[in-house]
């Protein structure tokens, strides 16, 4: 090259000037776990499947959410969506509407009737699950995608569990619930209904299975002994449910109290009101704040008729009158006598004081330690050395569909290390996605969209269903609320804002990586990554 | 700011990008075909702001031109930093030539680009606030009443940063620089008038006058775009952060400049031949302490002796700022200060 008159250097870049090298801390992509996945108690990667829920491709997001959780429409329905409570969003405006989309979600599933991953290849391992609950259910999908040969034993007439004969119709619409059973059993899961199990270690080896999965469910409405005349006045809310759901209601009177401040108590209540009685009565020993059922349910049942006797217990039913001592709670909150009665007017009384469970078929399998009425299991479910694994409401837990249904998936997955004989290495979990973490100013505002409900006077009379579900616009946009806590979503701020270009953008779902050789560590990527995947770590010296 | 109907995409036009925006609507920078006019290996401090700016701003000034720029600079930190000779981080035609000449320097090539048949060579004139508002300042005065085809951009970062932070008539009040110490009854700058350029160039009545800052560059590629529509002298102002001069942390460069607007000491506007057409409402309002105290040039004013009078009057520019702009649609979005 000619060089100018008084010029003595040929023009360089600034490229071989590496600032890479001024750098004591380095900016790295992390993954951490949204607070969503983190409470899920079936295992959603809630995060993974809004992501392809945001851009319009339901049937992807529906085949992540499956990959965990095969009833998607159930558990938008029926979940208590602990998701919604630890989200993140609700520091900023309000929780994002998970439970809705997953019902969305499930709902277009079942309309456009996708169908569920193949099953794996098979194993020639045969297991069998006691009990179609949300557990069994969940175990055999879970099981037939490993691989293995699911036979599913179920004592009622008809699949589903607690999930049919616990949950009333205007909560789960039977069609629904029975769409998504049957694309379970479609994986090629046998079954046998009106089989009760007296001795599950004498079936094991008859029927040379590998290994058992027992998820017999909490069907024992617990009694207590109330002085009362008419003992047939008095049913338990377990068996009233059951027998609604078998179209076989039992005539309850007009005047329905129901003792218990659970979701059952609340279930039965909004079950008798719509069965005719005028007044649904709930008597609860403790306070509001103490009681065991969801707000929403309150809500709901308040509005369509049922009122709440707070701090009562039930003292005795005589004839028509029931008589209610009122309670006081002490300085631990524990509720206790006041000596003070008052009287009320009642035609039955249902009882929803929680429920055991029946482990009698347990009493010839070695080595099942039951405590509390419940069987103790190791972390991956196994309940007994001979390959009895146990799950749902017959496990010490928190007692709900979802919590059941995330039992069903961790047993098979330890039935699945036991008859193969692998030693599934625990995952390692991400560290949480705090809030902290968050720079919030670059979500759009958008406040939540709701659910429709049904009108009340529907709702005091039909089992139609309460709690309508968001249309594609709102469930898109509902969708589009969620932070991606932890997780890059793609949104090129760091690309964007690094003084030095010193980050490459790999394209579409290839996110993005650092060039060391230029960065300086001024950290501006991390304090302005919208969701936190971004961290600051010492460079070695 | 712009006249889009407002949808809803997650991050909305927040971010840089969103993979859920037709390509159109994402920004230059979110591209990775974005023409990087200054490329790495710059010699700018971690967390520049400058830097930054000059890259936002000459990137969408290449898209909109195609391409075809010649960029004059003043002397500053960016001619400094980006050409330490033989080396330049410059990936388009650019010269320099003094501190105080860049704009006659300007209407040169522009007048030189006219004469060849060249107009489709569009020519931007950049400086720091020195060299815009002290040192090149008459000669910019001329540009602008000649009306001579050329986009000049400041880039404000309050202050002589490169020769080692000394007031300038953009440093704000009450700001501590290595000439005007913390001492006396009234320590840092003097409370004045400073100079507010942009409304110096709205008085010479150009084609348009804008505001921007390094924290919304989807505003701020807009304000590029809009100014490369247009001929004759343009005038574009945009806050850069400066970790160096200012005692902030190196990665605060885009909350620093997002707070100053949300504060509302710095006006975020456009304006077409004198007349202010549309001023950047503010989001999320916060008092000015929150900006003040992220940076050690206001440390004076808190801690051991605090000086809440003056922090009040800082608060006072805000406020005047905000009714003479209409920052604040709603009066229910005032917030205690």
């Amino acid at each position: 090259m000619e060089i100018p008159f008084a010029i003595t250097l040929d023009v360089g870049s600034s490229r071989s000037n590496h600032t890479g090298s001024w750098r004591v801390e380095r900016p790295v992509y992390v993954d951490r776990l949204p607070p969503c996945n983190d409470a899920c108690p079936a295992g959603e990667n809630i995060q993974g499947w809004l992501y392809y829920a945001e851009s319009g491709n339901y049937r992807r997001a529906w085949e992540k959410l499956v990959e965990e959780n095969p009833m998607p429409a159930i558990m938008g329905r029926i979940c208590f969506h602990p998701c919604e409570t630890a989200c993140n969003r609700v520091q900023v405006d309000e929780a994002v509407g998970i439970n809705a989309v997953e019902r969305f979600l499930g709902d277009l599933a079942i309309e456009k009737r996708w169908s569920l991953p193949i099953p794996g290849s098979d194993t020639g391992k045969r297991v069998l699950v006691v009990g179609a609950g949300p557990a069994g259910l969940s175990a055999a999908y879970h099981l037939r995608r490993l691989g293995h040969q699911v036979k599913l034993v179920d004592s009622a007439s008809q699949l589903g569990g607690m999930m049919r004969y616990g949950i009333p119709a205007y909560r789960l619409p039977r069609s629904v619930l029975d769409a998504e059973i049957a694309r379970i059993v479609a994986q090629g899961v046998e079954v046998e209904l009106n089989h009760v199990v007296h001795d599950v270690e004498r079936e094991r080896i008859d029927g040379k299975f590998d290994a058992v999965f027992l998820a017999v469910g909490a069907q024992l409405g617990k009694r207590v002994n109330i002085p009362a005349g008419d003992s047939s006045r008095v049913i338990d809310a377990v068996t009233f449910l059951h027998q609604v759901a078998e179209d076989d209601p039992p005539l309850l009177g007009r005047r329905v109290v129901v003792y218990g401040g659970g979701d059952t108590a609340f279930d039965a209540a909004r079950t008798a009101r719509r069965l005719g009685a005028t007044d649904a009565v709930i008597v609860y020993r403790r306070n509001r704040e103490h009681m065991g059922a969801s707000g929403d349910e309150l809500e709901q049942a308040l509005g369509e008729g049922v009122t709440v006797r707070w701090l009562s217990t039930v003292n005795r039913f005589e004839g028509e009158k029931m008589v209610l001592e009122k309670m006081a709670l002490n300085a631990e909150g524990f509720p206790e006598p006041t000596g003070e009665f008052e009287e009320l007017d009642a035609d039955a009384l249902v009882l929803a004081l929680g429920q055991d469970t029946d482990l009698s078929l347990l009493n010839r399998a070695p080595g099942i330690n039951i405590t509390n009425g419940v069987v103790s299991v190791e972390s991956s479910m196994m309940a007994a050395p001979s390959g009895i694994f146990a799950g749902g409401d017959a496990v010490p837990a928190d007692r709900t569909a979802t919590v059941a249904v995330g039992h069903g998936k961790r047993a098979a997955h330890g039935i699945d290390d036991f008859v193969m004989g692998n030693d599934r290495s625990p995952k390692v979990r991400h560290g949480l996605a705090t809030f902290d973490r968050l720079n919030t100013w670059y979500y759009a505002d958008a406040p939540r969209q709701r659910r429709p409900e049904l009108e009340r006077i529907r709702r005091q009379s039909t089992f139609d269903e309460v709690i309508g579900g968001l249309n594609e616009d709102n469930a898109l946009f509902e969708a589009r609320r969620c932070l991606s806590c932890g997780n890059c979503f793609e949104c090129d701020n760091c690309f964007g804002v690094c003084p030095d270009n010193a980050v490459r953008k790999l394209g579409t779902g290839e996110r993005y990586e650092f060039d060391y050789d230029f960065c300086k560590g001024c950290g501006i990527c991390v304090t302005e990554c919208p969701c936190g995947a971004i961290e600051m770590v010492p460079e070695k010296i | 700011m712009t006249n889009q109907p407002v949808h809803f995409y997650q991050v909305g036009s927040f971010a840089v990008g969103n993979r859920l925006l037709r390509d159109d609507q994402r920004t230059v920078q979110s591209n990775t075909d974005r023409a990087n006019s200054i490329d790495s290996g710059h010699r700018a401090c971690q967390g520049c702001g400058e830097a930054l700016g000059a890259r936002y701003a000459l990137d969408a000034a290449m898209r909109s031109c195609d391409g075809q720029i010649v960029a004059v600079n003043a002397t500053g930190c960016l001619e400094v930093f980006s050409t330490p000779y033989p080396e330049t981080s410059w990936r388009i035609p650019w010269l320099h030539s003094l501190f105080g000449n860049a704009p006659a320097v300007a209407t040169g090539v522009a007048a030189a680009m006219r004469v060849k048949g060249r107009e489709d060579v569009r020519v931007v004139a950049q400086a720091g606030d020195g060299g815009t508002v002290d040192i090149g300042f008459g000669c910019l005065s001329g540009m602008f009443e000649r009306n001579d085809d050329v986009l000049f951009i400041c880039y404000d970062n309050e202050g002589y940063m490169n020769t080692g932070v000394q007031r300038s008539a953009a440093t704000p009040p009450a700001a501590r620089t290595a000439t005007t110490d913390v001492v006396g009854p009234e320590p840092g700058n003097v409370f004045g008038q400073g100079k507010d350029l942009p409304r110096l160039a709205m008085a010479h009545d150009i084609p348009y006058v804008a505001t921007a800052t390094v924290a919304d560059l989807h505003d701020l590629e807009h304000k590029v775009e809009r100014a490369m529509e247009l001929r004759g002298a343009r005038y574009l102002h945009v806050l850069v952060p400066c970790p160096l001069g200012w005692g902030s942390a190196s990665n605060e460069t885009i909350h620093l400049a997002r707070l100053a607007k949300e504060t509302g000491l710095f006006p975020v506007f456009e304006a077409e031949h004198g007349v202010v057409t549309n001023a950047t409402q503010i989001r999320r309002r916060v008092p000015v302490q929150d900006y003040l105290s992220l940076q050690r040039r206001y440390a004076h004013l808190f801690g051991a002796h605090p000086r809440p009078d003056v922090v009040a009057r800082i608060q006072s520019i805000a406020d005047a700022n905000i009714a003479r702009y209409g920052l604040l649609d709603d009066s229910d979005q005032e917030v205690s200060v």
